[in-house]
């Protein structure tokens, strides 16, 4: 039988899923264990039952001097910045995307400009945001919408041009104006190609939030990583590691539910 | 009585000319079937016909009015793909045919109730009611091309085009669908031209069948010379054995 056509059964599949998982883990048990028998003090590799206690204490313990647990806030903190800088980019593309895709004569105003803008490399402008709106919120704010923003404009607008003809046709037949074929025909078809493009975008919002924090802040996840990193705390490092790579992988999953409630007939699109 | 009048129609493509000299006076209420081989412009003029594209030379008036510069509630359009709107429910979709003319492209309180029972109404007849809150993708192809043309109907046009409508179905959807058009049109009575590539469709549902092909024809350079109505039947009476030709041809006649 050809490989190509062997299909694993369900209880099989599931071993297969959790296997890398598995892998990594155990790979890392013994990986600590030999550099924690060779040297007991050894700080880079903490032992999987360290990893854990550091976990529980950082999740339940309040901070010595305040008394506020500090896990928390800086969840919160890098949610809020992270929130606001997506809600601004999808807002702001969803727009500019539509306007670009549907009017030739704003594609033609805007189109090449904005490939050129998604070609500066966000990180390189830090400084200058920095500078130019100091070194709270706003500026990490405006890190993840100039890093992700380019790319939503695109895409949409990429999408919604790409929207067959016929219905554009077929909707001025019934009379639509341009206003209605924005809201009524353009704008919920390129819905769930704005999750997706949202979808794709997190990973570069992480990005620019985690070195946005790490250069200033006072709070944040991307913050007390770079803080313990002076003092080698590699279980706390590990601990925000696996946690920002849980939250990521939950929003990604609301997105994807939200597209398939939302937009159940563009389900063969996703 | 002409209602549709085309006159001295060209259409050119860059220097590629596509339709050349097209003459053609349509009176209210007649069907028109357009046939020809792939390639030789009925879909340009039905594009023409639906003021998709504006021509080179030449005009399209209908009832006298000015010629249109762009697609209106004047002329309905029915496509062999693509021609309902996914995104809405089969009853929505009806309801966009009257609704996509307000400002918002949608009726509010006691207007959105009326249309909504309106379009159930027409899916009733045309027996699409059972479905009606699902959408266009889970229908089959006759039913989203029966949804199409009654939603093209629901904005009352005064000229329906239809590109090819039942290209995509098999032939006995087909002919349930043949027997669908020849009802709305007995109720209606509207104007409809239909490009067909189905010979037998053509003249089954056609009051009038319209042959474009190149009259001229360069072999060292085929795309040279672009088509035109060469022969106009009357196939009112039945069908293929019996059509009668109705005015003066185009072509050159073998001696």
């Amino acid at each position: 039988m050809r490989l190509i056509n062997i299909k694993p059964g369900p209880a099989l599949a599931l071993f297969l899923v959790l296997l890398p998982f598995a892998a990594v883990l155990v790979a890392y048990a013994v990986g600590s264990d030999i550099r924690l028998t060779a040297n007991p003090s050894d700080k880079l590799l903490p032992a999987p039952g360290t990893v854990g206690d550091t976990m529980m204490r950082l999740l339940t313990e309040g901070d010595r001097r305040t008394g506020r647990i500090l896990f928390w806030y800086d969840t919160w903190a890098s949610l809020q910045r992270l929130w606001l800088g997506i809600a601004i980019s999808a807002s702001v593309g969803l727009v500019f995307g539509l306007l670009i895709g549907l009017f030739p004569l704003m594609r033609s105003l805007l189109a090449q400009f904005v490939a050129v803008l998604s070609m500066i490399p966000p990180l390189a402008l830090l400084p200058i945001l920095f500078i130019v709106f100091g070194l709270g919120e706003l500026s990490k704010v405006v890190l993840i919408v100039v890093g992700t923003l380019p790319f939503i404009i695109r895409d949409l607008s990429q999408r919604t041009y790409e929207i067959p003809q016929e219905l554009l046709v077929k909707a001025q037949t019934l009379g639509a104006s341009s206003w209605v074929i924005a809201i009524r025909v353009a704008l919920p078809q390129v819905m769930p190609r704005l999750i997706q493009a949202v979808r794709l975008s997190l990973g570069p919002a992480w990005l620019f939030l985690i070195a946005a924090e790490a250069i200033a802040a006072d709070l944040g996840l991307g913050y007390r990583i770079f803080l313990v990193r002076r003092y080698l705390a590699m279980d706390v490092i590990l601990t925000y590691v696996i946690w920002i790579t849980i939250l990521a992988f939950a929003m990604d999953w609301l997105l994807r539910w939200a597209s398939r409630r939302f937009y159940p007939w563009a389900e063969e699109g996703l | 009585m002409s209602f549709v009048t085309v006159r001295d129609l060209f259409q050119t493509y860059g220097n590629r000319p596509i339709i050349e000299r097209v003459n053609v006076d349509v009176a209210e209420g007649e069907f028109i079937s357009i046939v020809g081989a792939s390639g030789c412009g009925k879909s340009t003029f039905l594009r023409l016909l639906l003021a998709q594209e504006r021509p080179t030379r030449g005009e399209i008036r209908i009832d006298g009015a000015e010629p249109a510069r762009e697609p209106g509630l004047d002329r309905g359009i029915v496509f062999q793909r693509y021609s309902v709107f996914p995104h809405m429910t089969v009853r929505d979709n009806i309801v966009a045919g009257e609704s996509f003319r307000a400002g918002w492209g949608r009726f509010f309180g006691d207007a959105a109730k009326a249309a909504r029972d309106r379009a159930d109404q027409t899916l009733a007849r045309i027996g699409l009611d059972h479905v009606a809150d699902n959408y266009p993708a889970t229908l089959s192809g006759g039913m989203q091309q029966r949804l199409a043309i009654a939603q093209a109907l629901a904005a009352k046009p005064r000229v329906l085009l239809l590109d090819e409508p039942f290209g995509a179905l098999d032939p006995g959807t087909r002919l349930s669908m043949h027997d669908f058009l020849q009802d709305l049109r007995a109720e209606t009575g509207m104007t409809v031209f239909m490009v067909t590539h189905d010979l037998e469709e053509a003249f089954k549902l056609g009051d009038r069948v319209l042959v474009f092909d190149k009259p001229r024809w360069d072999p060292h350079d085929p795309s040279r010379y672009g088509a035109t109505i060469t022969y106009d039947f009357d196939a009112r009476d039945g069908g293929i054995p019996f059509q009668t030709l109705k005015e003066n041809i185009h072509v050159p006649e073998p001696h």
